[in-house]
């Protein structure tokens, strides 16, 4: 165990060396990740002035409130793993991660968590300067604020887990983008990206609560804002967490089967 | 007429390489379709809560939404493929080979790469945009058609401009494709009116990533709210970008050294 944390802190500080490197490349993610929440906020508020001040149980200010908590909440749980993957398969990169003797997915993990740290600051600054230009009404229980803490690390795993899963579809298939364009699809409709789950079809928030999208993003969005109730948190709580079993599952069987049919160039 | 001899060319040699990879245009197809679908679900959700937004009707915004994949497909088919490969070429020599030939370089690089099956976008915005003005009925008259064409033409050349301005920076700095990211990424702001959104955003995608003057003008001057100003100013820039563009071509040019030498 102490050799896995050892791996975590070595990888800690070679993402960190490298994103110094390439700081152009954080500052476009980073505008991609605050343009579009930021849009959308701008589209709903516009539509809740325009009828009155309020849209499906939603005030103006509330709508600030849920797309720059969405903002900060899509940041902490986003990867590009699904991005990288196919690079790393056709390039035969993937050759020398899997001679090492512990699971690829360690790196990729801590990579991530890393490359956040350096982030997250920055992202707390423009969800500070966004507030005071959109006054955003939330209201959470300090249960809600406890809870919002294991929402969030189990909302970061479902989705990890899940684009890692959907990664290896790289294994099979040379175009990956199409696949990974109808997840994106999904993604912003069912996570709540668009416009927060409430507002949609009956048969969608339906659909939504037993995909894992929602879990992803929507759910601690919610929790944030101050709108569920303890059962609804435990209840999302407890879907996450299964969410986290079943794909932890899934991801060894796709793995094992990828794995086996790769053959490396040059090999 | 030899440069259009030279653009005919170029096409055939693109549509020659890519009739090997023919699974792309179904590629292409689906990721479009699937683009566009996303668009129109995305308004019926908001437009099952109001019938215009920040003065817009629902097919107005339709209307956007198809200028919007039009001028996305034509920068995707003509603009960019031209600039990622000068930036390319910048980097690692293969411009000298541009250079000696007895044409003008800049002619050269803008029209040396098409992505073809980004037409399927430029059909496909039209198609939208058809269905758009069809059912906004008798709303548009010839003058608003000419102004729009007007200002469909304006908006390539601020575009084309603005692109070869980033795509000249690369004489001077070796990673520019980057600026290039930030471009797509803020080209997805077009898809609303931009009035909807508060004034320094709005100025950010007039000036600084002139989204505004490509997509959300010419979808202006298609529902009548052009105004005279708006459209003597997309002019005025569009010649002021465009010869500002080739006189920064030039001066990069001179600080290419090319590779071998």
């Amino acid at each position: 165990m102490s050799d896995l944390a050892a791996l975590y802190l070595q990888q800690f500080k070679t993402t960190f060396a490298s994103m110094l490197q390439y700081r152009a490349s954080l500052v476009i993610w980073m505008i991609g990740h605050v343009l579009e929440p930021l849009v959308y906020l701008i589209v709903w508020s516009t539509v809740s002035v325009s009828v009155g001040g309020a849209v499906g149980g939603y005030s103006t200010q509330q709508f600030a409130g849920y797309f720059i908590v969405l903002m900060l909440v899509n940041h902490v749980t986003f990867a590009w793993i699904m991005w990288e993957y196919e690079y790393r398969i056709r390039e035969g990169t993937l050759s020398a991660a899997l001679l090492k003797p512990v699971h690829p997915i360690h790196a990729d993990i801590a990579d991530n968590v890393s490359s956040k740290l350096i982030t997250l600051p920055l992202m707390l600054l423009i969800a500070g300067g966004l507030a005071t230009l959109f006054h955003p009404q939330l209201a959470p229980q300090w249960w809600a604020m406890v809870a919002a803490v294991p929402a969030l690390f189990l909302a970061f795993l479902v989705r990890f887990l899940v684009e890692w899963c959907l990664a290896q579809a790289a294994f099979w298939t040379t175009r990956v983008t199409a696949v990974n364009q109808v997840y994106f699809v999904l993604l912003l409709f069912l996570s709540g990206q668009i416009a927060p789950l409430t507002l949609f079809p009956h048969a969608i928030q339906v659909a939504a609560a037993f995909l894992p999208f929602r879990w992803m993003i929507g759910f601690p969005v919610e929790l944030l804002l101050g709108r569920l109730s303890l059962t609804e948190t435990l209840v999302g709580l407890g879907a996450q967490a299964v969410w986290v079993v079943v794909c932890y599952f899934l991801l060894k069987v796709v793995w094992n089967a990828g794995v086996r049919i790769y053959t490396a160039v040059g090999a | 007429m030899s440069y259009l001899r030279m653009l005919g060319v170029f096409l055939r040699v693109s549509i020659m390489g890519e009739m090997a990879y023919r699974v792309n245009f179904f590629v292409q197809l689906f990721q479009s379709l699937l683009e566009l679908g996303t668009a129109i679900a995305g308004l019926a959700v908001i437009f099952s809560y109001t019938d215009s937004l920040g003065g817009w009707r629902p097919d107005e915004v339709l209307a956007l939404v198809g200028v919007y994949i039009l001028v996305g497909g034509m920068i995707g088919f003509a603009i960019q493929p031209g600039m990622s490969l000068l930036i390319e070429s910048v980097r690692d020599g293969m411009l000298d080979f541009t250079l000696v030939k007895p044409v003008d370089a800049q002619v050269m690089i803008s029209v040396q790469q098409v992505e073809i099956w980004k037409l399927i976008d430029i059909v496909l915005g039209l198609a939208v945009l058809g269905v758009a003005l069809a059912r906004l009925g008798e709303h548009v008259g010839g003058g608003q058609a000419a102004a729009f064409v007007a200002m469909l033409l304006a908006g390539a050349v601020i575009i084309y401009s603005f692109w070869l301005v980033l795509a000249t920076l690369s004489f001077w700095f070796v990673r520019v494709e980057n600026i290039l990211e930030i471009f797509n990424s803020m080209y997805q702001a077009g898809r609303w009116p931009i009035s909807l959104y508060p004034g320094w955003l709005r100025f950010i995608l007039s000036f600084i990533v002139p989204v505004a003057f490509a997509v959300t003008v010419p979808a202006e001057a298609l529902t009548g709210r052009l105004t005279a100003g708006t459209l003597l100013g997309a002019v005025a820039l569009a010649v002021v970008l465009f010869v500002g563009s080739r006189l920064f071509w030039l001066i990069g040019l001179r600080r290419y050294s090319g590779t071998s030498a």
